[in-house]
């Protein structure tokens, strides 16, 4: 991956270059839609269909199935346009920040805390 | 002539925003970081600034990834705030100063920094939040506002060291202009966070109280980070430093620290706060 080679040594880490941002454009475009009460309330009502209307890869659309936050990271999506998808589901940072960590939220926030000690 | 009566650094991590909109400011998780803002908004009341200049990144709300210009400055008689997709209750529309900001660019764009301008702008919770931080009980706000916008989110990104100098000269465009304002400048964003991959959850306290005290007097030291330095130490959302940056630059070679806070966590963030007086 040439993206994950712009940054070495900084473990679980991305850097959304432009690799990334070409990678994810479609992804991305579709998030960004999200600002719009009714493109959520579209994708809610046909996830395939609003998927297939931005053109995401394979890759792409069994993350969005798949609600994999990191997933969604390698195949290119930033996070603040993430953060839209994972909105309408319900999820802010510290539910996708357990995700991808492999933690329960309470472990998550318990991490976050002692980060102040 | 414009004099700049201050700056001040703060977080503008949208938990905030939801926080104040649900009167949750006053509970123990809150407290220790809405309290630090009290002496704050007692000096913006005996400053009585005219002119807010907010240093923010759009998170995409305005900017989206098809064009994402690295520097860019509202020029807009009013700026509104918009829907983001999660239900951040949106704030009322922001009077702009656009002859001020047209004074900006031009002095901007004479010191050599290439910039986007914009008559129309959205402004996300990276401007809104520090506002509605500094005015909480504003039935209008009481300043006219200038945003600038700067790339944060899709790298390449400004560099610390172009960001302090790009602060520099907004400085001095700011006190260029002929006319009576007291402006405030708001670098906004930070301290340490990282949102997305496996280190998600990554704070870093002992960088974030030695960036705190490193720009006070010696802006230079963190100017001489890379980006990718940033991340490593601070977070892939540790790189919005650099709008602090830009706010010290403004306020000149030496400034007095009036207050200080530092508080873990809120929400992901290591939440700084500092305000800067210029020193005479």
């Amino acid at each position: 991956m040439a993206n994950a080679a712009a940054s070495p040594g900084i473990w679980g880490t991305t850097i959304f270059d432009g690799t990334a941002a070409q990678r994810g454009y479609a992804l991305n475009k579709m998030c960004f839609s999200f600002n719009d009460a009714a493109n959520r309330a579209a994708f809610l009502r046909d996830e395939d269909e609003y998927c297939r209307r931005f053109g995401l890869d394979a890759a792409q659309r069994e993350g969005v199935r798949r609600r994999d936050v990191l997933a969604l990271i390698e195949a290119g999506g930033n996070i603040y346009y993430l953060a839209k998808l994972a909105g309408i589901f319900g999820l802010n940072v510290q539910d996708i920040g357990a995700q991808q960590t492999g933690r329960t939220v309470e472990e998550f926030r318990a991490y976050l805390r002692a980060a102040g000690d | 002539m414009a004099r700049i009566v201050g700056g001040i650094g703060t977080s503008h991590i949208p938990a905030i925003g939801i926080a104040m909109a649900r009167q949750q400011c006053d509970e123990p998780y809150w407290r220790p970081f809405f309290e630090a803002y009290l002496p704050v908004r007692r000096w913006i009341e005996s400053v009585r600034p005219t002119v807010a200049v907010v240093i923010y990144n759009d998170h995409g709300l305005n900017f989206f990834l098809d064009k994402m210009p690295t520097f860019a400055v509202g020029a807009a008689s009013e700026y509104c705030n918009a829907d983001e997709g999660w239900g951040l209750p949106t704030l009322m529309p922001f009077q702009g100063d656009a002859a001020l900001s047209w004074h900006i660019i031009e002095r901007l764009v004479a010191a050599e920094f290439d910039l986007t301008t914009c008559q129309e702008m959205k402004v996300d919770h990276g401007f809104v939040v520090p506002m509605q931080l500094m005015w909480p009980n504003a039935t209008s706000w009481p300043v006219r506002a200038i945003p600038i916008h700067v790339n944060t989110v899709q790298h390449p990104l400004p560099s610390p060291r172009r960001c302090l100098a790009f602060g520099q000269a907004l400085g001095k465009a700011i006190e260029s202009w002929p006319h009576e304002e007291r402006v405030l400048v708001l670098g906004t964003g930070g301290l340490s966070h990282q949102l997305d991959g496996q280190r998600a959850g990554f704070i870093n306290k002992p960088f974030d109280l030695f960036c705190l005290e490193k720009i006070v007097d010696e802006p230079e030291v963190l100017a001489n980070y890379s980006i990718r330095e940033l991340v490593e130490l601070a977070g892939t959302q540790g790189p919005e430093l650099v709008q602090w940056l830009i706010m010290r630059g403004a306020l000149g070679p030496a400034v007095r620290k009036l207050q200080s806070n530092y508080h873990v966590p809120i929400s992901n963030t290591g939440s700084g706060m500092l305000l800067l007086e210029k020193a005479a």
